[in-house]
Parts: C-alpha cells; sequence; structure tokens
C-alpha cells in the first residue's frame, strides 16, 4: 500500500518538477536551447507506465502550464494532448524500438509539437519567431537518452512501478 | 482505470473511442484558446488562482536568485572593493550634478508656475526586483515582486537607470507582469534628440532590439541618435532615454526610412527597476463635457405621473453636476 503511494507520489513529483523546470529561467546564452520539459517527461510515463497516463491527464497538465506561463488558456493543452495521443496509440512500438529510434521518433513528435505551436501563435496573431526557435526541439531529442536511462534508474532504485 | 486495460494498446489498430476522446480534448482546447483570445479572461481565472501560482513562481525564481547569491558569496574582495569605489565615484558625480540641477530645477518650476503648465520633474516611484522565471522563449516578459497589494496598476511604465524597460500589463497580489519594449506588440511614442523628429518604436521579432519603420525619407536621422519618449499618447512620461540608432536604411516598400535601434534600458540583467506613478499627464484633447442644461429637477413635470417623477429626477441632477 504505502509502496503504491510512494509510486504515485513519485509520478506526480517528476510532473510538477517538470512545471517547474519550465519555469526556471536559463542564461541568455542557453535561453534558445531550453528543451520542453514538461514534454519529454509526459512522454517517459505514457511509454512506462500503462495506465496512469491519459489525455485527461495531458489536458489537466496543458492546463496547468498555460495557467503559469500565463500565454494562452488551451494553448499547451491542446499540445500535449496531440504528444500524447500519439506516443499512446504507438505505446507499443515505440517501447521495443532501440534507443536511438526512439530518440528519432520523440524528435519527431517535438517537432510536431512546435509546428503546432507555430501554428496557434500564428492564428492568434502574433508574428513568426525567429530561426533559432526551432532549435529547442534537438536539443530535447538530444537529451532523451540520458532523461530515459535516468527515470529508469531512479524508478529501479525506488523499486516503484 | 482498470476498464481502459484491455483496449489500452493494440499493436497496430487504434481504438475509435480514443480519437473521439482525442477530438474531444482538442475540440476544448480550441475553444478554451478562442475564448481567452476574444475575451482575455484568462487573467480573471489567473487572478483567481495566485494563491497557487504565485508560490510557484518563488520557487521557479529561487535558482536565480540563488545563483545571484552564490556570486555575491563567492566574488573575491577585490572586485567588490573596485565595484564599490566604481559606484561611489557615480554617486559622487550624480550628486554634483544634482546640486547643479537643483537650482536649474527650481527656476524651471517657477517659470513654469507662471506659464501655468503642470509638468514637473518629480519622479513618484516604487522599487522592485525582477523574479527570475522564464515565461517561455521569444516572449519579453519579465516578472516583478510587486502586486495589487502594493498598489501597481496595468499600463504603469517600468524604467531602469538608463532608460524605458517596458509597461506593466498584468498584476497578480503580490506579482506583476512587464511588457519589454523589445516585445513585437509593443510600441513606444519617442522623439529623437538631436532632431526633434517623432516617430514610433516598436519592438522587432529578432531579439533585443527595437525598429522604427516609419520614419520620412527627407528626415535627418543618423547612427548613434538618441531617442527619448515623447509623451505622446500619454502613457509613458516625456523624456526618458528609450535606445540609441544603430542602422538606417531605406525600407523595403521604399516609402519610409527604417531605422534600427539598440535600447538603453538594461533589459537582460536588470535585478531592480523602477515603477513610475502617477506620470502619465492627460494629452490630447479634453474629456468631454457633460453637456449642460438647466437642472433636471426645473423641467417641467409630465401631466401623467406627478408622484413618480417628483421622486426620481432628483439623483441624476445630482450626478451631473
Amino acid at each position: 500500500m504505502s509502496r503504491q503511494r510512494l509510486s504515485l507520489w513519485w509520478f506526480v513529483g517528476t510532473l510538477v518538477f517538470s512545471l517547474l523546470s519550465m519555469l526556471v529561467p536559463l542564461p541568455d546564452v542557453l535561453a534558445p536551447f531550453k528543451p520542453y520539459w514538461p514534454a519529454l517527461f509526459l512522454l517517459y510515463w505514457s511509454l512506462e507506465s500503462n495506465d496512469r497516463v491519459s489525455l485527461g491527464l495531458a489536458f489537466l497538465m496543458g492546463l496547468a502550464a498555460d495557467l503559469l506561463d500565463g500565454v494562452l488558456l488551451g494553448e499547451q493543452a491542446l499540445r500535449l494532448c496531440a504528444l500524447v495521443f500519439i506516443a499512446l496509440r504507438f505505446r507499443s512500438r515505440l517501447r521495443f524500438f532501440p534507443m536511438w529510434q526512439q530518440t528519432l521518433a520523440v524528435f519527431a513528435l517535438l517537432l510536431n509539437d512546435r509546428v503546432l505551436l507555430l501554428v496557434v501563435r500564428v492564428f492568434a496573431g502574433d508574428p513568426l519567431p525567429p530561426a533559432s526557435w526551432w532549435v529547442a526541439p534537438f536539443v530535447g531529442a538530444a537529451l532523451w537518452p540520458f532523461l530515459f536511462l535516468l527515470l529508469d534508474d531512479l524508478r529501479m532504485r525506488l523499486r516503484i512501478q | 482505470m482498470a476498464l481502459a486495460r484491455e483496449d489500452a494498446s493494440p499493436l497496430f489498430a487504434g481504438s475509435v473511442a480514443g480519437t473521439l476522446r482525442l477530438i474531444f480534448y482538442l475540440a476544448l482546447a480550441m475553444v478554451l484558446m478562442v475564448l481567452d483570445h476574444r475575451n482575455g479572461w484568462m487573467w480573471r481565472i489567473r487572478y483567481a488562482a495566485a494563491a497557487v501560482v504565485e508560490p510557484l513562481y518563488r520557487l521557479a525564481g529561487m535558482p536565480a536568485t540563488g545563483m545571484r547569491t552564490l556570486t555575491v558569496a563567492f566574488a573575491d574582495r577585490q572586485r567588490l572593493t573596485e565595484q564599490n569605489q566604481r559606484l561611489g565615484e557615480d554617486l559622487l558625480l550624480a550628486n554634483a550634478k544634482l546640486n547643479r540641477m537643483a537650482a536649474v530645477a527650481e527656476q524651471n518650476q517657477r517659470l513654469k508656475e507662471l506659464l501655468d503648465t503642470q509638468h514637473s520633474l518629480e519622479l513618484n516611484v516604487q522599487l522592485a526586483r525582477v523574479i527570475g522565471v522564464d515565461l517561455g522563449a521569444y516572449r519579453h516578459r519579465v516578472m516583478l515582486n510587486l502586486g495589487a497589494r502594493d498598489g501597481i496598476r496595468p499600463g504603469q511604465p517600468v524604467i531602469d537607470a538608463r532608460g524605458v524597460m517596458g509597461q506593466v500589463i498584468e498584476v497578480l497580489p503580490t506579482t506583476s507582469v512587464m511588457m519589454l519594449v523589445t516585445d513585437p506588440n509593443h510600441a513606444v511614442p519617442v522623439v529623437i534628440e538631436r532632431t526633434g523628429l517623432r516617430t514610433m518604436a516598436y519592438g522587432s521579432r529578432d531579439g533585443n532590439q527595437l525598429s522604427l519603420p516609419t520614419i520620412p525619407l527627407v528626415a535627418d536621422v543618423k547612427v548613434g541618435d538618441r531617442l527619448l519618449t515623447s509623451g505622446l499618447g500619454g502613457r509613458f512620461p516625456p523624456g526618458f532615454p528609450v535606445g540609441e540608432v544603430t542602422a538606417v536604411a531605406p525600407a523595403p516598400t521604399g516609402m519610409f526610412l527604417e531605422a534600427h535601434a539598440r535600447p538603453s534600458a538594461d533589459l537582460n540583467r536588470s535585478g531592480d527597476v523602477l515603477l513610475l506613478h502617477d506620470q502619465a499627464e492627460p494629452a490630447g484633447p479634453p474629456a468631454p463635457v457633460t453637456p449642460m442644461g438647466p437642472p433636471a429637477d426645473l423641467a417641467p413635470v409630465p401631466a401623467g405621473a406627478p408622484a413618480a417623477a417628483a421622486s426620481t429626477p432628483a439623483p441624476p441632477a445630482g450626478a451631473a453636476r
């Protein structure tokens, strides 16, 4: 029972941590390279945990991120929903990919996410972002193997599902 | 949760229910976005949710503050001494200048009283600190540690020691969000110090500069010209430095000159900023006067209902005066 509770807290804790690290600023030089943390953590959980991540959870998490970000309510909810839907749909295949293939898949998902964001922003009347805006998915994909292995390792050590 | 297990992850074909759920959530998100974009009631939700959101901001701002504290803690003594000396010299210089200006300012004040204008050189400011929170890449927003409880209102100009930084756009109970002058959606009316030419400085989409796209072709603008706020529009008080022109070239349309300027405020590194109060002097035509006429209680009583007519007209008459 307490093991179950621990794993639930671990799950919620990583998600809150991802939201917080979205808010933590980086030095100016590194700012364009900041990956989209909530997406990476949600992807990890949707691949690893069978029934915890659902579209509703992604929606709620996106709403929370929107409230924190203060940009447009529903923007990140939309993006995270699309991302989690694709990840869940191809979950069985993504899980058995070798790491480099999985990284490529994550890169495609993150790129798709950026395109969605671009569409939303253009519809909202914002100007087109500069070229360095497209760097973030690359960084996210490059970090994915490390994040995946780290989270997996921590999960094994804590012996939680 | 257990119910969803059997169709949770089929190897190839997806379930129709999952797609329907996706469509539902996407539609919900779109409805939210449209409503928020049209009505802007997101701020009201955020204001209500501030009790939860603001501690998170403080928490997320802690690494940045920690870094700042660490750099101070581990800065070597010599550098601190040097910095201290430099600041002392700056202060001495500024004080000397101020003393010389004081007489001029007083004279100016007297002359202006004679002329019956209401411009004042005094500053009514409030010191605020920047909270190190990332509100999204390329958003040109900065969070400050004062809010509605400290008397901050949307629209207040924000300056630092070197010039105009931006304005407050959104206020939470104990924090507020400021839009920088470099935001593409921001514009500030400026005047070129050397020639007195009035124009607008917009934020530009590629990073930390201002763009002035509508300068007449015959105007005299050079690289190095300083831009000051002109005070038109009534939001920014006149005379604060905004930037310095770095490039002038004909616009692609060929109808205007387009200049780029570097903002003079220290947008990336400002830790402390000043919020201006009560500076907006109304510019433009005076507010429309309420039409004058004989007081309403002198109006002839309609024949139909004397009792009702006698009691109702009194409040509007008082309000009109």
